[in-house]
């Protein structure tokens, strides 16, 4: 087994009295996709900036590839690991190609090596007929995948996404998805954050759920709904001010519930029975079943408030 | 290859060379300004305020002793500008920086490689306008009439560089961009009008010893000497201080530079 990608042990970043990332462990092992989930605040782009290097780790130890992060370590981990930033900072003076020109040499590669390694990347995310183009002229889809493209560029053994798919409509989404999964199937290793559970779920091998600077739960996604939620939701919907009370007769069945303004959410193991139960008791409400999701399980550990 | 400071030389041209692609995109409304600009300052001051010093300035034809000062002032202006507006936008506004950060590049290669783009351009300003001093010379104007003029590149790029570290250093100490209005009208204009450039600097009250304190006199003095001599000691004195000027900011910049964007 070799060593893992990244080893993170009560790894610590504050600002001031500001606790940004608070003693956080977690390991990545090399060609996994690992997913940082969390509402806004929670640490995830800190720890991502912690990893590629941007800043300073207060506390705690990190260690990428065997090198542990410290100035005197940095550049050899900064030569190991792309970045595909949250926000767009490509140089928008410069078109796509000059763009990834100028970050090639970066990597020490020569002019031709430089010419070659833009021509296969953009191919990648297949952006050949905007080589010539102007950044400014771009839709925020093909920024981000010119920004991927960048963050590949000196063959890194890990990627860093921070919130890859934040701000697209749905097919620039699934685009963007298409090229990671192809990443992945050539055994990159692969870290991002997101908001979006469905993006986890299809990427992540396994992730964590940060809340405040903690984790606060990890593991696979599959495993995550078993452990942490039920394996299905009925949705009861009505139209009152106030949800309809559980009937005694459900109460054995139903995990837990919770009541929205517009529905009732019942957490259950057998989703059949229930349904049936529901349908029965409230003939004139809509009753549906789900699977669970990331989404339910997200929402139970860091709860409903907004986090501004 | 490393410098001193642990500044990786390859890095820093990495960044150099996104500067010189941007500018060969803008060289022709660039450049061309830079041609225009001296002709203007030499035929609206020399032509015009010349005629009324009839004696010549210190016994010299006026327009030959303003050139080489404005010579100088050319350098500083092209420096300035890169290490001003241009600097705070890639460092703030377009997270240029950050994007070069998550690279192998760390903040020292940064800095260097933006000094390095920066006296580049403070080196074509005034090349430019030592190109148009010597159509003036050839023209039959005393102006460049030593051997040392072969030496000018070399000041243009020492004043390039400490003014190019100064516009750094004061970039790094702003939280907004309209803080320049104070750089230049308070430091690069006052310079400009006082250092020697268009009359002596002992016309004023302790005019020699306040210019020796300010950075654009010794770029002055030096150039004018090596563009017409003779060359004295005190020209050693001129070129001194540039250099330790220049090699305290290079030891602060990076540091300071680093405090900002490395949190």
């Amino acid at each position: 087994m070799p060593d893992p990608a990244i080893t993170a042990k009560a790894l610590r970043k504050s600002y001031g009295d500001f606790v940004a990332v608070d003693g956080i462990d977690f390991e990545i092992e090399r060609g996994e996709c690992f997913g940082f989930l969390g509402p806004n605040g929670a640490g995830k782009t800190t720890t991502m900036r912690m990893i590629y290097r941007a800043v300073p780790i207060t506390g705690g130890t990190l260690t990428i590839f065997g090198h542990d992060a410290g100035s005197a370590n940095d550049r050899v981990i900064k030569r190991l690991v792309g970045v595909v930033p949250q926000e767009n900072n490509l140089d928008e003076e410069l078109s796509v190609t000059e763009n990834l020109d100028v970050f090639c040499r970066f990597y020490g590669l020569s002019r031709k090596e430089a010419k070659e390694r833009a021509a296969s990347l953009l191919d990648f995310v297949n952006l050949n007929e905007k080589a010539k183009s102007k950044v400014q002229e771009l839709s925020g889809g093909m920024k981000r995948r010119v920004l991927i493209a960048r963050g590949l560029l000196g063959n890194p053994q890990l990627l860093v996404l921070d919130e890859p798919t934040t701000g697209l409509d749905p097919q620039a989404r699934h685009n963007l998805w298409d090229r990671l999964f192809a990443l992945k199937r050539k055994d990159a290793t692969l870290v991002l954050t997101t908001h979006y559970m469905d993006e986890a779920e299809q990427l992540c091998d396994r992730l964590v759920i940060m809340d405040k600077g903690k984790i606060v739960t990890q593991g696979k996604p599959r495993e995550l709904i078993e452990r942490e939620v039920t394996r299905h939701v009925v949705e009861v919907w009505h139209e009152e001010e106030k949800a309809p009370e559980l009937p005694e007769e459900m109460r054995a069945l139903v995990r837990r519930s919770e009541a929205l303004s517009d529905r009732l959410l019942l957490y259950v193991d057998d989703g059949e029975a229930a349904i049936s139960l529901a349908a029965r008791h409230w003939p004139a409400l809509e009753s549906r079943l789900r699977r669970s999701t990331l989404e339910d399980v997200f929402l139970k550990i860091t709860g409903r408030r907004l986090e501004e | 290859m490393n410098l001193p400071g642990n500044i990786d030389l390859r890095m820093a041209t990495a960044v150099w060379r996104r500067n010189f692609t941007v500018y060969k995109h803008t060289w022709v409304t660039n450049i061309l300004p830079n041609f225009f600009e001296p002709v203007l300052f030499l035929l609206g001051m020399g032509m015009g305020v010349g005629v009324y010093v009839g004696r010549g300035m210190q016994g010299q034809d006026y327009v030959a002793y303003i050139a080489p000062g404005l010579m100088a002032s050319a350098a500083m202006n092209g420096a300035s500008f890169e290490a001003s507006w241009n600097m705070y936008i890639k460092m703030y506004f377009s997270k240029l920086y950050d994007a070069y950060l998550a690279t192998p590049a760390q903040m020292q290669d940064i800095a260097f490689g933006e000094l390095m783009w920066a006296t580049t351009r403070a080196l074509i300003y005034g090349f430019g306008f030592l190109l148009v001093l010597a159509g003036f010379t050839l023209a039959g104007k005393p102006i460049l009439t030593s051997w040392g003029v072969l030496l000018v590149p070399l000041a243009l790029m020492l004043i390039g560089a400490m003014f190019s570290l100064m516009g750094q250093w004061y970039t790094t100490m702003i939280h907004t961009i309209d803080m320049y209005s104070y750089y230049w009208t308070l430091f690069l204009t006052p310079m400009f009008l006082f250092s020697g450039i268009f009359f002596p600097v002992s016309q004023m009250p302790y005019g020699e010893t306040i210019a020796w304190f300010t950075p654009l006199y010794n770029g002055v003095e030096l150039t004018r000497g090596l563009c017409q001599g003779p060359l004295e000691w005190r020209h050693l004195g001129h070129l001194a201080y540039m250099l330790a000027v220049c090699a305290v900011l290079m030891w602060a910049v990076p540091r300071r530079m680093a405090r900002r964007m490395v949190k």
